[in-house]
């Protein structure tokens, strides 16, 4: 068994009266992909939101790579090591493709208002160094020809790559994906599947939410499953698939 | 390169016109370094900032203590331009820190406050101890000084008579132009990517690293530290200064300035900041001379025609050229209905 990269201990959120997670806890291990499924509104994406610093957790904490995780701003957490996607796809719209997976080198780089300015020459090298990676990251996902497109006329799927894209220029060790295939087509689907295998087969550990059970079941190592914030199964896909709970909080028996 | 011919024989083709050209120029100019400023906070990092003239105040009054018989002191212009920038820097922090987490219109209340808010503390601060000298303003303000020319007298060399406002014509020749390199390689670089990333979504900048407490603070201290510079020139040339110059309406004419030229757009709000500082200047020497001509008499004041223009010129740009005359390339499509993504 491989070391584990990110555990949840007890984490919930209150949104007044409202439990949106409650005592969630949950191990994420070293080059896994782990997907994390449940019906509408069982709490996915604030378990996302929470983990990345967007929401704080009413309680519980994490621990990421041996050390606990300090979650009082979303930058951090990008420093940290976790870069995230959204499931409403949010590019800088305005900017060209490799802006956007540029900017997602500011976390690893330091040059300040006094190296743009005075452009000396290791802000220079900082700067083609920028380009380079940002450049071997839409080459990665696919979309190095749509470079100088700016990312609002890109179609659809490509979109979506674009996000991972600017997720993995900040050298993520684990990377959450939330419902990355959501309004994807057939062949946009299985193209983001084959992408997805291959972050895994590069050592990168990936937490994976998504609706298309297909998706999930075919690509995940492991699984767990949230329902009204709760988390109500965790194993390989093939257990959780055949969980009576399981079965209950998706047909609602 | 006739570009560069054309500004260096400027100003003598306007003394031509009348010296008081060349002093509108230089007002001009002033505007540009105002507007260029100002674009990094609302152009740049999308913030809008309806207080800007207040950095230009603290600038100027940073310059007209330091080098005027009101204190006593008097410093070299160039020792005094960095310090006006650094505090005008730390007062654009001091209005960057409490408004952090306000977007738009609620961001532009507050800073309009803070803009009265400085002006108010310039025309009061003569008691309990006489700092700005109140409503009267500062004067005798030292003119720039620069290896023993005076900036604020004619010289004659090599035969030919070089006034005043030429001199600094020159002057802020050179700064314009490492104002605008300043602006350039910041908008092109690390930090200008992450304004960028700030303006076009805030909440995907902040999950991909950027911490936006620092960048945005970042992009008010630089673009008060511009505001800081021209004011100090300002207090320099015109060698008076008091409150009634950093107005609200100020403010508001600065941002009419980046609007109009094109948000983000550096050629575009440079553009604006010119077209806005002649414009009423034109009219002033053209609107009585007409009217006597064609009318033999006064009907119309100048002030009214250039508000009613004014009034006319916004209406047309919401109507045609909502995104500015020379807008950012990106900005340009953000206005246009055909080419909605998806």
């Amino acid at each position: 068994m491989s070391a584990i990269l990110l555990e949840a201990h007890a984490v919930a959120k209150r949104f007044g009266g409202i439990r949106a997670l409650h005592d969630v806890s949950l191990t994420i291990r070293q080059g896994e992909i782990y997907g994390l499924i449940g019906p509408n509104g069982a709490g996915k994406t604030t378990f996302f939101n929470v983990l990345t610093g967007l929401y704080s957790a009413t309680t519980g904490s994490f621990t990421f790579a041996g050390a606990p995780l300090k979650i009082s701003a979303p930058h951090q957490v990008a420093r940290a090591g976790i870069a995230r996607t959204f499931q409403n796809i949010r590019l800088f719209a305005n900017m060209t493709a490799l802006e956007n997976v540029m900017v997602g080198r500011h976390v690893r780089t330091r040059a300040g208002v006094l190296g743009a300015v005075l452009r000396d020459a290791g802000t220079r090298a900082e700067e083609a160094a920028i380009e380079r990676r940002a450049l071997e990251m839409l080459h990665y996902v696919g979309i190095a020809d749509r470079a100088n497109d700016l990312a609002r006329n890109l179609p659809y799927g490509d979109q979506r790559r674009l996000e991972i894209a600017r997720a993995l220029a900040t050298d993520p060790k684990l990377l959450a994906l939330d419902e990355p295939a959501a309004g994807m087509n057939a062949t946009e689907t299985a193209a983001l599947r084959t992408l997805v295998a291959g972050l895994r087969a590069d050592g990168l550990t990936v937490l994976l939410i998504e609706h298309d059970v297909k998706l999930v079941m075919g690509l995940c190592d492991r699984v767990a499953v949230l329902d009204y914030g709760e988390k109500i199964a965790e194993d390989v896909p093939e257990k959780v698939q055949r969980d009576p709970k399981v079965i209950e909080a998706y047909l609602g028996v | 390169m006739l570009v560069a011919l054309a500004l260096m024989t400027l100003p003598f083709a306007l003394s031509a016109a009348g010296t008081a050209w060349v002093r509108i120029t230089n007002l001009a100019i002033l505007y540009v370094f105002l507007s260029l400023g100002l674009n990094i906070v609302v152009g740049y990092a999308g913030l809008l900032d309806l207080g800007y003239v207040a950095f230009y105040g603290v600038g100027a009054y940073v310059y007209a203590l330091l080098a005027s018989p009101h204190l006593g002191i008097h410093l070299p212009f160039w020792i005094i331009l960095p310090i006006g920038a650094a505090l005008a820097a730390i007062f654009g922090v001091l209005l960057g820190t409490p408004t952090l987490k306000l977007r738009g219109d609620y961001l532009a209340i507050v800073t309009m406050g803070f803009g009265e808010i400085v002006r108010i503390f310039l025309n009061n601060l003569s008691r309990p101890i006489n700092i700005t000298n109140g409503p009267q303003g500062i004067a005798r303000i030292d003119p720039v000084r620069l290896d023993g020319i005076n900036f604020g007298r004619d010289d004659v060399w090599f035969g030919l008579t070089v006034n005043g406002p030429t001199k600094y014509y020159y002057l802020l020749l050179l700064l314009l132009i490492a104002v605008i390199v300043v602006n350039m390689r910041l908008q092109n670089s690390r930090i200008g990517r992450a304004w960028e990333a700030i303006r076009e979504d805030e909440t995907a900048a902040r999950a991909i690293g950027i911490d936006t407490t620092r960048i945005k603070l970042l992009a008010f201290a630089m673009g008060a530290s511009f505001g800081g510079v021209a004011g100090g020139m300002f207090a320099a040339i015109q060698e008076f200064i008091s409150p009634e110059s950093f107005v609200l309406t100020e403010s508001v004419m600065i941002l009419a300035m980046v609007v109009l030229g094109g948000m983000g757009n550096i050629w575009g709000v440079i553009a604006g900041a010119l077209l806005l500082s002649f414009a009423p200047e034109m009219l002033r020497y053209t609107v009585v001379p007409v009217q006597m001509a064609v009318f033999g008499r006064l009907l119309i004041e100048p002030e009214v025609i250039r508000m009613l223009l004014f009034g006319l010129a916004l209406v047309l740009m919401m109507r045609y050229r909502p995104a500015g005359l020379w807008p950012l390339r990106a900005r340009q499509r953000e206005f246009s209905k055909q080419d909605v993504a998806k």
